[in-house]
C-alpha cells in the first residue's frame, strides 16, 4: 500500500522541515501566507501565451528554498508530479490551436504548444510555491494565521482536528486496506462490497472514536470554544519580507523583465 | 477532476474563491448555532476518514479499472449539509497543500464543486424528496444513486464551466463537455452505488446516527433558494466584469509574445486576430540565428526585420538570464544559509537523527502515562507552534519539546488505533 505509507511520509516529511530554524521559518506565518497569495495571483494573472515572462517568478521560491534550507531535491519531485488534470486538459492545446504565433529560425511554434508550454511553468510555479510555503511554516501555524486573517474559527479547528487524525485514520485505513489485499490475492474479493463493508467498518470505528474524543474534551473542560496562545505579531522583520516580495511581484507582473534585460545586454554589445 | 491552477484566470478564480469562503462562512455559523458540540470532533474524525477512505481502491465491475470513493454525498446524509460542506471543504485544504491536487488559487474551485453540489444540491433537492421519512433500502439506495450521479453532473459541468471561463486551455466547451459529462456519469454511478451500500451498513448497524438528520427542517428548502440565487448574481456579475476586459489582456499578450509593438488589421475576435499575425509573419523571410547575429549591430535602427529579429532575440537572453538570476539567488542564499549553519551559535537546527530520538523517547512516555485510556486529547489541539517559541524564547530545548508534542500525539494514537484494529479484525 505505497499510497498510505506514501502519505504518511510525506506529512512528516513536511512536518520535520516545517520544525527548520531559519530566519524564513520564524517569520510570522501571516506574512508569508499573504506574500504566497500575492505570488499565486501574479502568477495566474498573466494571459495563455505567457512563458518567458513567466520567468522572474522562479526567483521567488528559488529564494525561500534556499534561504529556507530546504531540499531542493524533494521539492523537485513533489513538483514534477504535476497535477495531472492540467496536464491532461493542456495537452489539448496543442491538437486546437494550430496558428503558428511565433517563428524561431526554420521551426514555427503554434499558440498551443505556448499556452501549453505556459500552463506547465504555471503549474511548476504555484505548486512549488504552495509547497515551499508548507515547508516553510507548517500546517497548524498556517491554519492558526488563517484564522488571524479572519477564516470562522470553527474551520479553523476543523483544519486543526483533520490534521490531527489524518495520521491516525490513514494508518488504520492503510492496515485494512492490507489486509484485504493480502487475503483477496489476485483481483477476487477486491469488489465494491468488501470495499463498501470494509468502509463501513472503518466509518463505524471512526464513529465511536469521535464519541470518545468527544467525551475526552468534556471531561477536559470543553466548553465549545478553543483557545490558543498568541504570541505572534507582525514585526519589522514580517512587514520588510512582505513590502520586499511584494514590490518584487508587482515589479515583475508589470514590466516584462526578461525583455528588459535582454534588450539591455544585446544592445549593450 | 480537481481544478487546477494552471487552467484558472484570476477572475474565475477569485470569483470561486469568494463563493467558496461565504459559504464556509455561512456553514460555520450555522453551525455554530446548533450548539452540538459533538459535531466538532465528528466532523474533524470524519473529515480524516474521508481522506483515508479516498485511498483505498476497488475494482469496478465490468471495466476492469479500479476507483475510489468521492465520499461528498456520504458525509452529507451523515453529519447534514452545513458540518459535512465544512468537513469536505477541510479535506480539499489539506489535498491541496499537501498533494497538489490543483492549487491554492483552484481551492475555491474544487470546494465549489465537490462540497456545495452534494451538499447544497443533491442532498436536499434529490436525496431527501426521493428518500422521505423511514426509507426502505430500495428507496434509499435508489435516492442515494440519484443524488450521487445528479452532484457529480453538476460538478463536472462546473469544471468545464470555469475552464472555458478562464480561458487558459484551448479546448472549446461542446468538445469538454461530451468528454467529462459522459465519465462523471459512470463515476457518479459507482460513488452513488458504494454510497448506497455504506449507507445501509451503517444504517443496520447505528441507526441511531441517521435520527438526528430526520429532523431537517423544512424550512431549509425556502431558504437555500435564494441562498442559490444571490451566489449565482454574485459569481456571474465578477466574472463577466472581468470577461468583458479579457480582449485587451489578450491583444497584450499577442503583442508581448511576437514582440511586435502594434497590431493593426481586423479586430474581429482571437481568430481573425491570429490569423493576421499569421500572415504577416510569414511573409517575413524565415530568419534565424545566423541571420541575428548579423542583425544584432542595427538593432536599434529603422529596419523592419531586423528590429523584429533583435526584439527576438533579446527575448530569448533575457529569458535565459533572468532564469540564470533564479539560479544564482538560491545559489547565493544558499550559502549563506550554510554558513550561518555552521556558525557555533545555531545548532539547534532540525537534526533529524535527534529529532528520531527524542520523538520515540517522548513516544513511550506518553503511552505509558496514558495507560489504556481511551482517547488523547487536548481541546485545543496544536496549540504549539513551530515558528513561534524562536521569536520570544532563544532557548533551543524550548522548541525542541514544543515540536515533539506535536509528534507523539500522533504516535500515541496510532498505536491505539492499532489495537483496536487488531481486535475488530479478529472478532
Amino acid at each position: 500500500m505505497s499510497t498510505f505509507d506514501g502519505a504518511i511520509l510525506d506529512f512528516k516529511r513536511l512536518e520535520t522541515l516545517a520544525s527548520g530554524d531559519t530566519t524564513l521559518h520564524r517569520l510570522d506565518p501571516r506574512a508569508k501566507v499573504i506574500v504566497t497569495a500575492l505570488f499565486i495571483m501574479a502568477v495566474v494573472s498573466h494571459d495563455r501565451y505567457a512563458i518567458t515572462r513567466l520567468f522572474p517568478f522562479f526567483i521567488f521560491p528559488a529564494a525561500l528554498i534556499a534561504a529556507g534550507n530546504l531540499p531542493l531535491a524533494y521539492i523537485i519531485r513533489k513538483v514534477l508530479l504535476l497535477c495531472p488534470f492540467a496536464i491532461v486538459v493542456g495537452i489539448f492545446n496543442p491538437l486546437i490551436d494550430r496558428t503558428i504565433v511565433l517563428q524561431l529560425g526554420d521551426i514555427g511554434i503554434s499558440g498551443g504548444w505556448l499556452s501549453f508550454a505556459s500552463i506547465i511553468v504555471r503549474s511548476t510555479l504555484t505548486v512549488g510555491t504552495a509547497f515551499v510555503l508548507l515547508a516553510l511554516t507548517g500546517f497548524p501555524a498556517i491554519c492558526r494565521a488563517l484564522e488571524q486573517l479572519g477564516i470562522p474559527k470553527l474551520f479553523a479547528a476543523q483544519l486543526l482536528f483533520l490534521y490531527r487524525y489524518i495520521f491516525v485514520l490513514t494508518e488504520e485505513a492503510g492496515r485494512a486496506s492490507r489486509a484485504r489485499e493480502l487475503r483477496s490475492c489476485g483481483k477476487k474479493g477486491q469488489g465494491m462490497t468488501s470495499f463498501a463493508t470494509m468502509v463501513g467498518h472503518l466509518l463505524l470505528r471512526t464513529w465511536q472514536r469521535a464519541e470518545r474524543i468527544h467525551v475526552a474534551m468534556l471531561s477536559r473542560g470543553f466548553d465549545g470554544s478553543f483557545r490558543t496562545s498568541r504570541k505572534s505579531s507582525l514585526g519589522s522583520n514580517e512587514c520588510i519580507f512582505i513590502a520586499l516580495w511584494g514590490l518584487f511581484l508587482v515589479t515583475a507582473r508589470i514590466l516584462d523583465l526578461p525583455k528588459l534585460i535582454g534588450t539591455f545586454i544585446t544592445g549593450g554589445f | 477532476m480537481h481544478m487546477a491552477d494552471a487552467l484558472l484566470s484570476p477572475a474565475v478564480g477569485t470569483a470561486m474563491w469568494g463563493a467558496a469562503a461565504g459559504t464556509i462562512a455561512w456553514c460555520s455559523a450555522k453551525v455554530k448555532q446548533e450548539l452540538d458540540d459533538r459535531k466538532i470532533p465528528l466532523m474533524g474524525v470524519l473529515g480524516a476518514f474521508l481522506f483515508a477512505a479516498q485511498m483505498i481502491n476497488f475494482t469496478i465491475p465490468a471495466t476492469g479499472s479500479s476507483g475510489h470513493l468521492g465520499g461528498g454525498l456520504l458525509l452529507t446524509i451523515l453529519l447534514g449539509p452545513h458540518a459535512a460542506f465544512l468537513t469536505i471543504a477541510s479535506v480539499l485544504v489539506i489535498q491541496a497543500l499537501f498533494f497538489a491536487d490543483g492549487g491554492l488559487l483552484a481551492l475555491g474551485c474544487n470546494i465549489f464543486n465537490l462540497g456545495i453540489f452534494p451538499a447544497f444540491v443533491a442532498y436536499p433537492l434529490i436525496y431527501r424528496p426521493l428518500c422521505g421519512q423511514d426509507p426502505s433500502t430500495g428507496r434509499r439506495t435508489t435516492a442515494t444513486v440519484a443524488a450521487a450521479i445528479v452532484g457529480l453532473q453538476l460538478g463536472s459541468f462546473s469544471v468545464v464551466l470555469e475552464t472555458v471561463l478562464s480561458g487558459i486551455s484551448a479546448l472549446p466547451f461542446t468538445a469538454f463537455v461530451s468528454l467529462m459529462q459522459p465519465i462523471h456519469l459512470g463515476i457518479g454511478l459507482v460513488e452513488g452505488v458504494v454510497t448506497a451500500i455504506i449507507v445501509g451498513f451503517v444504517h443496520k448497524a447505528r441507526p441511531d446516527i441517521f435520527i438526528d438528520n430526520a429532523t431537517v427542517r423544512h424550512g431549509f428548502m425556502k431558504s437555500i433558494v435564494p441562498a442559490f440565487l444571490a451566489l449565482a448574481l454574485v459569481t456571474g456579475g465578477f466574472i463577466s466584469w472581468f470577461a468583458s476586459e479579457k480582449p485587451d489582456g489578450l491583444e497584450w499578450s499577442l503583442k508581448k509574445v511576437t514582440g511586435r509593438e502594434e497590431l493593426d488589421g481586423a479586430n474581429n475576435g482571437l481568430h481573425g486576430r491570429l490569423a493576421t499575425l499569421q500572415g504577416r509573419l510569414s511573409f517575413l523571410p524565415g530568419y534565424n540565428f545566423k541571420k541575428t547575429e548579423g542583425a544584432k549591430p542595427e538593432a536599434g535602427g529603422k529596419n523592419e526585420g531586423g528590429s523584429r529579429v533583435g526584439t527576438s532575440m533579446a527575448g530569448i537572453v533575457g529569458a535565459l538570464l533572468t532564469l540564470g538570476l533564479a539560479v544564482l539567488v538560491g545559489v547565493v542564499l544558499r550559502k549563506r544559509q550554510q554558513l550561518a549553519a555552521t556558525r557555533p551559535h545555531s545548532h539547534e537546527h532540525a537534526h533529524p537523527h535527534r529529532h528520531e530520538h527524542e520523538h520515540l523517547h517522548s513516544h513511550g512516555h506518553t503511552s505509558h502515562s496514558h495507560g489504556h485510556s481511551h482517547e488523547h486529547t487536548h481541546p485545543h489541539p496544536h496549540v504549539h507552534d513551530h515558528s513561534q517559541p524562536h521569536q520570544a524564547d532563544p532557548n533551543p530545548q524550548h522548541t525542541h519539546e514544543a515540536r515533539v508534542d506535536v509528534h507523539c500525539h500522533g504516535h500515541d494514537d496510532s498505536e491505539h488505533g492499532s489495537h483496536e484494529h487488531h481486535h475488530d479484525e479478529h472478532s
